[in-house]
């Protein structure tokens, strides 16, 4: 899933600074089980923008919405109402999101209350980790289901780099080197015999260094 | 880091010497609300200016009913729990305590300032230390002055909506 973390309260504030009635809308899907922009989040925000416009003697009206997913327009149009109502809309979804709202309301400004991370998992309670870079040619097979472009310090294809210590990256202590994981889980699936490939320049044209990328399916084009 | 207003402390306007702060007690079921209880069975005296909401376990106070507290104009919030290891529900009150401490980070943050609220653990027997806490939390809030939210003057209050 997509992980995002909310932006700071002074910094939210002052984004909507100019503005004297303001939808904030949550996101059902991600972000909610992220516990970043779903509708307590957004609850929380708004009394805390609330509190401090006022005592900033800048009262504002704030209005709060969540809908199941702010992707997709299906679910989007369900806002129409509330943002004609409102100066502007705080958006607590992924980037996505954001820019599905501002696309939608061509004439309301759309702000982004969150920061988005990165596509990764629960790692444990309120711990998520990034897993997937969305590299756009996924290598997986070969590394035993760890990526080591996303999870490799130095993104290594043909690692490890020799530094690490105790099953520890030497970037960061704190992280698992991927190679002692990819070692370990080919030996565990009994495929160890990958580590002696070698693995080639990895093709990037798939990636996003050329710009925003697009999928078409034609099978399920109208 | 907004700043507090600057009509807190002493002096503030509509802090005289009769002010009284108004503070939200959360009691849970099983320890701090018998505590207070028992404390008025004893006829014990403490501050009337608290008003007591019972709940089930202080696990069970949403971050917002602190907030709403406040955005209401409480001048101060304290939440009372069980002893840690004592709660009821096993762990309501060590949810409760990282809680309030985003509440109070929150509070800092939005210029109310966190030093209104604050969480006590105590056992259902201990009616003195409910007593005592709530005359701390009194004192502290007096020596605060009243919650900024109170002193936005009324025009900007109709100018709001
Ligand atoms: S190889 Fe690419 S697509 Fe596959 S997990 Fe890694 S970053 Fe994601
Ligand atoms: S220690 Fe492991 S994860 Fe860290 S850079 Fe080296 S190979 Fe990559």
């Amino acid at each position: 899933m997509i992980v995002a973390s909310p932006k700071s309260i002074p910094e939210l504030k002052e984004i909507i600074q100019s503005h004297q009635k303001v939808l904030l809308v949550g996101c059902g899907t991600c972000v909610t089980v992220c516990l970043a922009g779903g509708e307590r989040e957004v609850s929380i925000m708004a009394y805390a923008l609330r509190m401090a416009r006022k005592l900033a003697s800048n009262p504002v009206r704030i209005e709060q919405i969540t809908i199941e997913r702010q992707c997709e327009n299906e679910f989007i149009k369900d806002l129409t109402a509330a943002v004609d109502r409102n100066e502007a809309v705080v958006s607590f979804a992924c980037g996505a999101g954001v820019q599905a709202l501002a696309e939608r309301f061509p004439n309301k400004p759309v702000y982004a209350g969150l920061n988005t991370q990165f596509l990764g998992i629960l790692e444990e309670q309120a711990v998520w980790t990034e897993k997937c870079m969305a590299c756009g040619d996924c290598l997986l097979h070969k590394f035993g289901g760890i990526c080591p472009v996303t999870r490799c310090a130095k993104r290594m294809l043909n690692g490890p780099c020799g530094g690490s210590q105790e099953d520890h990256c030497e970037v960061d202590p704190d992280r698992p080197c991927a190679w002692q994981l990819i070692y370990k889980r080919l030996g565990a699936i009994g495929q160890l015999d990958r580590m002696e490939d070698i693995v080639p320049p990895k093709d990037w044209r798939n990636a996003w260094h050329a710009g925003a990328r697009k999928v078409v399916r034609k099978e399920h084009r109208t | 880091m907004i700043q507090p207003a600057q009509t807190t402390g002493p002096g503030a306007a509509g802090e005289g010497h009769d002010w009284q702060p108004q503070i939200i007690a959360f009691c849970c079921n099983f320890c701090a609300y018998a505590a207070a209880d028992l404390a008025g069975s004893k006829r014990m005296q403490y501050p009337p200016n608290v008003r007591i909401v019972h709940t089930p376990c202080t696990g069970k106070i949403e971050m917002e009913h602190i907030l709403d507290a406040f955005e209401k104009g409480a001048d101060g919030v304290l939440v009372a729990g069980c002893l840690e290891g004592g709660c009821h529900f096993l762990e309501g009150n060590l949810r409760a305590k990282k809680r309030i401490e985003h509440v109070r980070e929150i509070l800092d943050q939005v210029g109310i300032g966190a030093n209104r609220l604050r969480m006590v653990n105590l056992s259902a027997a201990e009616a003195p230390t409910f007593v005592r806490r709530v005359q701390e939390i009194v004192q502290t809030v007096r020596e605060l002055g009243p919650n900024p939210i109170k002193n936005i003057p009324a025009q900007q209050e109709q100018d709001e909506l």
